[in-house]
């Protein structure tokens, strides 16, 4: 138990202390979320009707969570970064050669890049009831969930990407060509049931659905609000974040 | 029953393809020694290290480290060997105590006890004072310390050490050095350290000198030199090749161009120095006369001079 649970522990609580103390980091994740805070309240607003909204929504309101998660799955997957910093910086040949297993590695450093990352989204749900949810603190608790195992998913999938890397030069790129149309295609900016056929294959397939889905019905405590039932949301949400930690350990492992 | 040596390794060999990084290497670190590898870059030192530490397979032979097998038993290797590595390994966004802890939690110890032992080596290696700073405040000096106390934590039965003193001023070097076989004292820990410096090679107990992957020589820094005969006297000339000749012709002593330069070993050296003046007036251009040092050694093992060696074999990865 020691042997992987205190190393990924020690591993977690460094990726969260190192955040914090790059004062630049925590400012700009800070301004990131005040910024997102405007555009909601009064960017977005009547510039923008998606058709096949849930009866009785205006789009800020529709809007919001998709927002949440994009500021979530983007600070995810450029945790990943860390993992570039470590080699090029030499921190990480000093884990390796410790006697931890690859998946005690894994899992520290893709919970604490999940871990920031949800504190970032969790910045942007006081303004919630601006946008027209009603307050649950149950639901909001479970919505937590929901996107610390997306951003958990996301990050494990970054790791897969950055673990042979030498400069975060490339990364950039795969970063933008996987991420963009996921969330595009999440049911963040238009709902499932409005888009064209084609479209909603797409997003049938896509596991940030059924994050968004998990995230969106926790946070109004209902059902209806969302694409899919939440027993499903739920079980692909979790699946997802446990395959992309395989693939990870697998790739560590090499 | 006595305990295997802290480091065997047995006709290890390490192929990039098609170019032989190791040939077969074997030598044995015995408890508590201080064993140098000398070479320059590209000598095969950082393979050798990345083998001992479980990072690179080798492509034949075996090492074990503390007893365990690096290929078969890597987890057992690592608990037994302490790694403190070319480039920094200290996280400089955390103190020393806090990179301490968690090297500390990475290896199963935790709590009083890890505090007290990370106390216990800061304090030792003077660098308590600053145990709360950040790392990145620290000097380059400081930090190699900090690294040391970081290797050492968990009491390995070895210390590996890959150019400990690389960026470092000579202060630094030195400190580093008294540290380190201070530390092999207290911690009754063994020591291999690689280095591409003749003077700290002088400092270690046994030294091999790793050449283009080879081991060209494996012994105290002072039966090495004793293998030399006498003096070395190092001829410059225009010509060498023609010196050399004439040389042999003239005094019967033994004499080789190496790298541009003449070379003669032989007892009495300064007592050749002034008919050799007197014999080629004009054709020498300086004449140098020393005793042996590991430079010499390096050049009568291989046959060329140790920088030139690093200048055709090119940088390692």
């Amino acid at each position: 138990m020691s042997g992987f649970a205190l190393p990924a522990a020690t591993l977690w609580w460094r990726e969260c202390v190192r955040f914090y103390r790059d004062r630049a980091r925590a400012v700009s994740s800070l301004a990131t979320a005040v910024l997102f805070w405007v555009l909601i309240g009064f960017g977005l607003g009547g510039s923008f009707a998606p058709q096949g909204m849930p009866a009785g929504m205006g789009s800020v309101e529709y809007l919001y969570p998709g927002t949440i998660v994009f500021l979530v799955l983007l600070t995810a997957i450029v945790g990943t970064f860390s993992l570039i910093e470590d080699r090029r910086e030499g921190f990480l040949q000093g884990v390796l050669v410790a006697p931890v297993p690859r998946s005690s590695i894994v899992m520290g450093k893709v919970l604490g890049g999940a871990t920031i990352a949800v504190v970032q989204g969790a910045l942007l749900l006081p303004v919630a009831p601006l946008v027209g949810i009603p307050y649950h603190a149950g639901g909001m608790a479970l919505a937590l969930v929901a996107l610390l195992l997306t951003a958990f998913a996301f990050n494990a999938l970054g790791f897969v990407l950055a673990w042979r890397m030498e400069s975060i030069q490339g990364f950039h790129g795969i970063v933008n060509l996987v991420l963009m149309p996921m969330w595009f295609l999440s049911g963040a900016l238009f709902p499932m049931d409005g888009a064209a056929r084609g479209l909603e294959l797409l997003m049938r397939v896509n596991p940030v659905t059924y994050g968004l889905a998990a995230f969106r019905e926790s946070l109004y405590a209902s059902a209806a609000v969302g694409p899919v039932a939440p027993g499903y949301a739920w079980a692909v949400t979790a699946s997802f974040a446990g395959a992309a930690f395989l693939l990870a350990v697998v790739a560590a492992r090499r | 029953m006595s305990l295997p040596a802290p480091v065997e390794v047995d006709d290890l060999g390490y192929s990039y393809g098609d170019r032989e990084a190791l040939k077969g290497v074997s030598f044995t670190v015995g408890a508590g020694e201080l064993f140098g590898l000398l070479g320059p870059n590209g000598g095969g030192k950082t393979t050798l290290l990345q083998i001992l530490t479980t990072l690179r397979r080798p492509t034949r032979g075996r090492a074990r480290v503390a007893g365990a097998d690096v290929v078969e038993r890597p987890a057992e290797a690592r608990r037994g060997m302490g790694v403190v590595f070319q480039h920094a390994a200290l996280d400089p966004q955390l103190s020393p105590m806090e990179n301490l802890r968690h090297q500390g939690h990475l290896y199963g110890l935790r709590g009083p006890a890890l505090a007290e032992r990370a106390r216990e080596l800061l304090d030792r290696l003077g660098v308590l004072d600053r145990a709360d700073d950040r790392v990145k405040t620290l000097s380059g000096g400081l930090r190699r310390r900090v690294e040391l106390a970081k290797g050492l934590l968990h009491g390995p039965r070895v210390l590996l050490l890959d150019e400990p003193t690389l960026g470092l001023d000579p202060g630094g070097r030195r400190d580093l050095w008294k540290h380190a076989r201070a530390l092999r004292e207290t911690e009754g820990v063994a020591i291999l350290v690689t280095t591409h410096l003749m003077d700290e090679a002088e400092a270690c107990d046994r030294i091999g000198i790793l050449d283009r992957g080879a081991l060209v020589a494996l012994d105290t820094p002072a039966s090495l030199k004793d293998g030399i005969r006498g003096d070395v006297i190092s001829l410059a000339s225009d010509d060498p090749r023609r010196l050399a000749d004439a040389i042999r012709e003239r005094f019967d002593s033994e004499a080789s161009v190496v790298d541009g330069a003449v070379r003669i070993e032989r007892r009495d050296g300064a007592e050749l120095v002034p008919r050799l003046a007197e014999a080629f007036p004009g054709v020498i251009r300086s004449i140098t006369v020393g005793a042996p040092t590991l430079e010499d050694v390096f050049v009568q093992r291989t046959g060329h001079r140790f920088w030139e060696s690093t200048a055709q074999y090119g940088e390692e990865t």
